[in-house]
C-alpha cells in the first residue's frame, strides 16, 4: 500500500509544479462559468417555473462543476500513460514489482486531484462571495453535504475507471485519438457535464441515470444542490458503488489480457 | 543462475508499399509480415558471471533482454532465472533484477532525482537503514552526490544516465540488465559507467547481462561474449577467443634504418615511406618474432609495434562470416 502511496505523492508533486497553467484554468473556468450562469440567466428570465431546479441551485451546480472540474472532465487524460504505452516507456513499469493497473489508477487519481487542489480554492472562494442567485450556497442540509462527500468520492473514482478502460484500449490501437474523442464526447453529454441531467426529457433521464456516466459528477452535484436528496440519495450513492466495482473489475480483467500479448515498441 | 532454452518468438509487423493507391488498399486489407525476432535462443548465465551481448540492430537483443525482464512473453520455449519463469511470476521476479534501457528513462522529468529515488525505495520496499547505505555507496561511486537534488530536466545526458543507473541498483538486485547503457555518453561518462559496473560485478557479485554496440564497452567490461544475429545465437566464447579465431593478421609498423625491407610471402610491406612502414603478417603462416627476425637481419629497426584487429573489426568481419 505505501509504494502507491508514495507514487501517488510523487505525481502530486510533479502536478503541483505547474503553476501558471493554474492560474490560466482558473481564469478560464471563471469567465466559463459566468457565461453559463448567464445564459441561464436569460432561460430563466423568460419563465423560471419551466426548469427542474431554482436558479441559485443551478448557479451552484455550474460553480462546484467549475471548482471541481480537473477531478471529473473526461478530457483530462494523462498523456504519460498514453506516450508511455506508444513509446516503450512502460517498459520500465513492467520492470517493477507492482500491479499496473493499481499504478496507473493512482497516477490518474493524482494527476487530477493536484490539478484541482489549485484550481479549485480560489474558484470556490470567490464564487461563495457572489451575491444571491449567483453565487455557491451552502450544503441543503448537513446530511446533503455529507452525503456529498461520499458521493463526490465515488463519483471521482467511478471516473477514474472510466478512463483506465480508454487508457488500457492504447494497447490495442497504436493511436489512441479516436477513442479518446469518441468517448469524451459520449461521456460529457450523458454525464450532465454540458447540461444538466434534469434539464433533459423524462425518457432520456430514465435511461441517462442508470448508466454509468450519471453517477460521476451528477450524483454528487445534485445531492449537494438537494435535487436529489432522502432516500433517493442513497440509492444513487448505491448505484455508483456498484458502477465502481463492475467498471474497475472490467479494466482489472482487461489489462491482464493486454499484458499477456504485449509488445514494447522500438528498440 | 539464468536459463534460457529454445525461445522463440515472432512478431507480425503491418507492411505496405508506398503510394496512395496501396494505403487505400491497406484500409481494407492489411498484410502482414512476420518477423522471426528470436529463433531457438539458449544459453545459460552463471551467477557472477558478466555476459555482453552483441549483434546489430535488430537482431534480438533488446527482445531476448525484455524476454528475461518478464515484460515479453515468448511464443516458446523456457527461461528460468533463479528458479522463476519472468513472464508467469512477473512481480516475484522483478524484485531480484534491475534493468537499465539506455533510450528511455525511469526517472521522474520534473522532480529532483532524489524523489524518483525515494519512490522506487517504497515500490521495491527497501527498509530504511538498507536504502541510506546503498545510496550513499551508489552516490559516491558514481559520482552524483551534487546532482540528485537537481530535477532530472536539467541534467545532462551522462548525468542522468549516472542517475538512472544509481536508480536500478537501489534494490540491490542480484541481477542488471544493462541495454545500451553508454549510447550517447561522452568519453569521461562512458569511462565512469564502465568502472562502476566493473566494481559492483567484482565486489557485489552482480551477474550483469549488457548489451551495447560499443565495442570498447564489451573491451572493457566483459570475458564473455554472446553474438546474436537475426535472431539466433552464433557464438559464445571469450572475447579473445573470438579474436585469435577471427584475426590471424597482424600489422608492424616499423621505423628503420636502412635500404629495403625484406621481401618474403608470408609478409605484405602495405606502406613503406622509407624509414617507416607497415607490414601485415599472416600469424598461421609466420610467428611475430619470425618476422621481426627477418625484419631486422635486413634492416636496423628503431622502433616497433604490433597491432591486432581491433574489436569493431573482428566483429565486423563476425558479421561477415555469418552473413547478418
Amino acid at each position: 500500500m505505501k509504494k502507491y502511496l508514495s507514487f501517488f505523492r510523487i505525481r502530486f508533486i510533479a502536478g503541483l509544479q505547474y503553476r501558471a497553467a493554474a492560474w490560466g484554468g482558473i481564469a478560464t473556468q471563471f469567465a466559463w462559468g459566468f457565461l453559463t450562469i448567464l445564459m441561464y440567466r436569460a432561460f430563466y428570465e423568460t419563465s423560471a417555473d419551466s426548469f427542474p431546479m431554482t436558479f441559485s441551485a443551478l448557479s451552484t451546480y455550474i460553480w462546484l462543476q467549475q471548482a471541481l472540474l480537473a477531478m471529473f472532465m473526461f478530457w483530462y487524460f494523462d498523456n504519460e500513460i498514453f506516450e508511455g504505452i506508444t513509446s516503450g516507456t512502460i517498459a520500465y513499469e513492467l520492470c517493477r514489482p507492482c500491479n499496473l493497473y493499481s499504478m496507473w489508477f493512482v497516477k490518474n487519481m493524482a494527476v487530477r486531484l493536484s490539478r484541482a487542489v489549485l484550481r479549485c480554492v480560489p474558484i470556490l472562494l470567490v464564487a461563495a462571495f457572489l451575491p444571491d442567485p449567483y453565487g455557491i450556497s451552502l450544503p441543503q442540509s448537513f446530511e446533503a453535504g455529507a452525503l456529498f462527500l461520499i458521493s463526490v468520492i465515488l463519483g471521482f473514482l467511478v471516473l477514474v475507471s472510466l478512463s483506465m478502460l480508454v487508457y488500457i484500449s492504447a494497447f490495442y490501437t497504436i493511436s489512441t485519438q479516436g477513442i479518446r474523442m469518441l468517448a469524451t464526447s459520449v461521456m460529457e453529454f450523458l454525464c450532465g457535464a454540458v447540461i444538466p441531467i434534469p434539464f433533459f426529457p423524462v425518457v432520456l433521464q430514465r435511461v441517462m441515470y442508470v448508466l454509468p456516466f450519471a453517477s460521476v459528477q451528477s450524483t454528487p452535484f445534485l445531492i449537494y444542490t438537494g435535487y436529489i436528496n432522502g432516500i433517493e440519495a442513497l440509492h444513487s450513492i448505491g448505484l455508483q458503488a456498484i458502477w465502481l466495482v463492475l467498471l474497475m473489475t472490467a479494466g482489472i480483467l482487461l489489462m491482464k489480457c493486454s499484458l499477456r500479448k504485449i509488445v514494447v515498441q522500438g528498440g | 543462475m539464468i536459463e534460457l532454452k529454445n525461445i522463440s518468438k515472432t512478431f507480425k509487423v503491418a507492411q505496405r508499399s508506398a503510394g496512395f493507391s496501396e494505403a487505400v488498399k491497406a484500409l481494407f486489407k492489411k498484410e502482414y509480415t512476420y518477423v522471426n525476432a528470436l529463433r531457438d535462443v539458449s544459453f545459460t548465465v552463471q551467477d557472477g558471471e558478466m555476459v555482453g551481448y552483441i549483434g546489430p540492430n535488430g537482431a534480438g537483443k533488446s527482445s531476448t533482454v525484455k524476454v528475461m525482464s518478464g515484460i515479453l512473453t515468448p511464443d516458446s520455449g523456457e527461461c528460468i532465472i533463479d528458479g522463476l519463469t519472468p513472464w508467469k511470476s512477473r512481480k516475484e521476479h522483478v524484485k531480484n533484477i534491475g534493468v537499465v534501457f539506455g533510450q528511455r528513462s525511469q526517472l521522474w522529468w520534473d522532480v529532483p532525482v532524489i524523489d524518483s529515488f525515494e519512490l522506487l525505495r517504497d515500490i521495491y520496499k527497501v527498509d530504511e537503514s538498507g536504502y541510506k547505505k546503498t545510496l550513499s555507496a551508489l552516490t559516491e561511486q558514481l559520482n552524483i552526490g551534487d546532482i540528485i537534488k537537481t530535477p532530472v530536466r536539467q541534467l545532462s545526458l551522462g548525468q542522468r544516465m549516472r542517475c538512472e543507473i544509481a536508480a536500478s541498483l537501489l534494490h540491490s538486485p542480484k541481477i542488471l540488465f544493462l541495454d545500451e547503457p553508454t549510447i550517447g555518453l561522452d568519453a569521461v561518462s562512458k569511462i565512469a559507467v564502465r568502472d562502476f559496473i566493473k566494481t559492483l560485478n567484482r565486489e557485489n557479485g552482480t551477474t550483469v547481462i549488457l548489451t551495447t554496440h560499443d565495442m570498447q564497452d564489451i573491451e572493457a567490461l566483459t570475458e564473455r561474449i554472446l553474438l546474436i544475429g537475426k535472431g539466433r545465437i552464433l557464438l559464445d566464447g571469450t572475447l579473445s577467443q573470438l579474436k585469435n579465431r577471427h584475426s590471424t593478421h597482424k600489422t608492424l609498423t616499423v621505423d628503420y634504418i636502412g635500404e629495403k625491407l625484406p621481401e618474403a610471402e608470408n609478409m605484405t610491406v602495405v606502406k613503406d615511406m622509407g624509414g617507416h612502414a607497415e607490414i601485415v603478417i599472416d600469424t598461421s603462416l609466420i610467428s611475430v618474432s619470425q618476422a621481426v627476425a627477418q625484419i631486422s637481419a635486413s634492416v636496423e629497426l628503431k622502433d616497433i609495434s604490433v597491432t591486432g584487429e581491433s574489436v569493431d573489426e573482428t566483429v565486423v568481419s563476425l558479421y561477415k562470416e555469418f552473413n547478418i
